[in-house]
């Protein structure tokens, strides 16, 4: 019902933003592509509360009682496992979709913070790396920029099967942000749109995923740890073979994961939110007795540490943020408003990534917008959101009682909807019951 | 002259002794049985001489190596090959120089099915024939065919530069004859000669890109 005119009615099957949708496609003839992550109202982290500690467990004191955060990650087979100080991790963004200016903020940011970043499609820039105290490299189905040494330079390696914003889709960059440094290094003509294949090349199946890992340990001397990346959709299944498979970690993107450019249909109909997934992820491991033996990240939607705490406390070892991250370093910034709305959009709403004229210069190529992300400044404002949220999983972890965050639990936990309970496997709020388990 | 017999030392010991050899070091490898991921990641000018059948994934990744086996390779033989040459005097499986990004890879038998996918500037030279879907996505580099081409050649291809002998089963979307020129001649002749093959350059066709489908095109839907 419209506010002003409380005789009209909006439709609940054609809202307005249907409507629109019907009528740019008709224009058009193009299926609607953009970045940003999955918009719609789904299940989330925020379905769920802690129970603090009261007379039937105790609290540890705030800012007193130590109430540590360091992960090892990627100790199953590696040599040089993955320490960090907090299990806040950056994940995977490309150089590309992504200005080299962005990409150095975030690896000063993760290096200030003591967390690891991520290189992404379209392989490692020197400013990365040189930026990063731990780089985790993907590997991609594209293989754009796949260097031997540059898998040799960095710390970790994590085989990218799917993200949570397309799971079976593939990655999309369009002419416009194929610049001469992004066309040399990916070896495409310059202004093509690029996309980057939905599989990998060289094998199709889990049996000869475990031969791939095989050979990338043969590279590296069996020294980095090797994540395998999944988009959440069989979650149980997937992350079984893929330690099967022998990954040392395993990294589960839910459906509200980022995208830098992805069809609207894809990011918002395929996959399953993180809530489900992260549970799913903890019964495979826990099956397989490989529960913190095989380490899981979790990413897709981590906003604020009590996201990262409820993550924990569902059995994931560290999450991923690549969205909030973003943010952090201006994206969506009010300062930019003018700009936003000149390109039909406001701050807050921004989601054409794919366009390459981002006002705040972070999806860009463009070099005058790129300038306008200050490196040190867009890192010093990361690590100070990193380490927020970091402050804020231990302020839950010491209600609950925990010396360290991974001494969080389920049973930490109820949950406010059915829903949320059955998908994450916590009572509802109030009751003992659990949808879905033993047989109710 | 190094022997290292697979029978007695481990995988990871193999690799270990290739990667950590000097250039101009020769090396003998005997008793493969298939086995996956030997000589990869090497990185300086070593010979190695594998005589036997191999697994998955033999001399990936290679850089300015030289590597030749004596037998038939499985898949992904010189996956991202960057440099060096690689040589296989009987057939590869599938995948053969996925993603490469440079050197020679020779195969003197037949290559299954999409040899050269996604490669990125090698080039690649096979002696017989080729299976369907060879060169899907190749963005640069060059792939001759002394034999047939199986069905979907340059399926999606970008720069690459594609040379058949014999028959072409079909072509996949955007992939188009195209005219032999004196610089492709030349690029040919010369591709033909390091790879030991005694072939005639006007018995070939040339193969490529009609870029059709660089930017998308609402009216080339049916194409996708």
């Amino acid at each position: 019902m419209s506010k002003d005119n409380p005789t009209l009615i909006e439709s609940a099957t054609f809202p307005r933003h249907v409507i629109a949708e019907i009528q740019r496609a008709a224009k058009t003839g193009i299926y609607d592509i953009r970045g940003f992550g999955a918009k719609r109202d789904i299940p989330t982290f925020d379905d769920l509360v802690f129970l603090g500690a009261s007379t039937s467990r105790y609290p540890l004191e705030g800012y007193r009682e130590k109430c540590t955060t360091e992960v090892v990650l990627g100790n199953r087979f590696a040599k040089n496992p993955i320490h960090l100080k907090t299990p806040v991790t950056i994940a995977g963004m490309s150089f590309g979709s992504l200005s080299a200016q962005a990409k150095e903020s975030l690896g000063r940011g993760a290096t200030l913070a003591g967390t690891s970043t991520t290189t992404g499609d379209g392989g490692m820039t020197p400013e990365e790396r040189g930026h990063s105290k731990t780089l985790i490299y993907q590997y991609l189905p594209s293989r754009y920029g796949m260097n031997p040494d540059d898998l040799r330079r960095a710390d970790a390696i994590e085989i990218v099967l799917g993200q949570g914003a397309k799971p079976g889709g593939g990655g999309m960059l369009l002419g416009q942000k194929i610049s001469p440094r992004v066309a040399e290094m990916r070896n495409l003509p310059e202004g093509i749109d690029q996309r980057s294949a939905c599989r990998h090349p060289d094998w199709t199946g889990p049996d000869d995923l475990e031969i791939k890992i095989q050979e990338l340990r043969e590279i590296t001397n069996w020294e980095k740890p090797i994540y395998v990346k999944v988009g959440a959709t069989r979650v149980f299944y997937d992350v079984t073979l893929a330690v099967k498979a022998g990954a040392d970690v395993v990294v589960v993107d839910g459906m509200q994961g980022g995208t830098a450019a992805t069809q609207d249909v894809f990011i918002e109909h395929v996959g399953i939110p993180t809530l489900p997934a992260v549970r799913m992820a903890v019964e495979a491991l826990q099956e397989m007795d490989m529960h913190r033996k095989v380490q899981l990240i979790v990413s897709g939607g981590i906003r604020s540490g009590a996201d990262v705490a409820k993550a924990l406390a569902l059995g994931a070892d560290a999450v991923s943020i690549g969205t909030a991250a973003l943010i952090a370093l201006g994206d969506q910034s009010p300062e930019f408003d003018d700009e936003y709305k000149a390109i039909g959009s406001a701050a807050g709403f921004w989601d054409d990534y794919q366009q390459g004229n981002d006002p705040a210069g972070i999806t860009t190529q463009d070099p005058e917008l790129a300038k306008r992300l200050d490196p040190i400044l867009g890192g010093r404002r990361l690590a100070n959101y990193i380490n927020v949220l970091t402050l804020e999983l231990q302020t839950l972890a010491r209600a609950c009682g925990k010396s360290h965050v991974h001494n969080l639990e389920p049973e930490d936990m109820v949950a406010l909807t059915m829903e949320a309970a059955a998908m994450a496997g916590v009572p509802l709020a109030g009751t003992s019951w659990i949808p879905g388990k033993n047989g109710m | 002259m190094a022997t290292i017999d697979l029978n007695k030392s481990t995988i990871r010991e193999l690799n270990e002794k290739l990667q950590g050899g000097s250039s101009g070091d020769k090396f003998i490898v005997n008793n493969t049985v298939g086995k996956h991921a030997l000589s990869v990641g090497l990185t300086k000018e070593v010979d190695v001489e594998i005589n036997g059948h191999v697994g998955y994934y033999c001399a990936g990744m290679n850089q300015e190596a030289s590597i030749k086996i004596n037998g038939n390779a499985g898949p992904g033989l010189a996956e991202n090959m960057m440099s060096g040459e690689v040589r296989v005097t009987g057939n590869a499986s599938q995948y053969a120089a996925a993603t490469a990004h440079g050197g020679l890879l020779v195969i003197e038998g037949d290559a299954s099915s999409r040899c050269g996918i996604s490669m990125k500037g090698v080039n690649i030279v096979v002696g017989g024939n080729i299976g369907h879907m060879s060169a899907f996505m190749a963005q640069s580099g060059s792939l001759v065919v002394c034999g047939d081409a199986g069905d979907a050649l340059g399926d999606s291809i970008y720069e690459t530069k594609i040379y058949v002998r014999g028959k072409v089963k079909s072509l996949g979307t955007d992939c188009v004859e195209k005219d032999m020129k004196k610089e492709h001649k030349e690029e040919l002749a010369k591709l033909l000669d390091l790879a030991q093959m005694n072939y005639a350059v006007d018995e070939f066709k040339r193969y490529g890109s009609a870029r059709k489908l660089y930017n998308f095109d609402i009216d080339q839907v049916d194409e996708y």
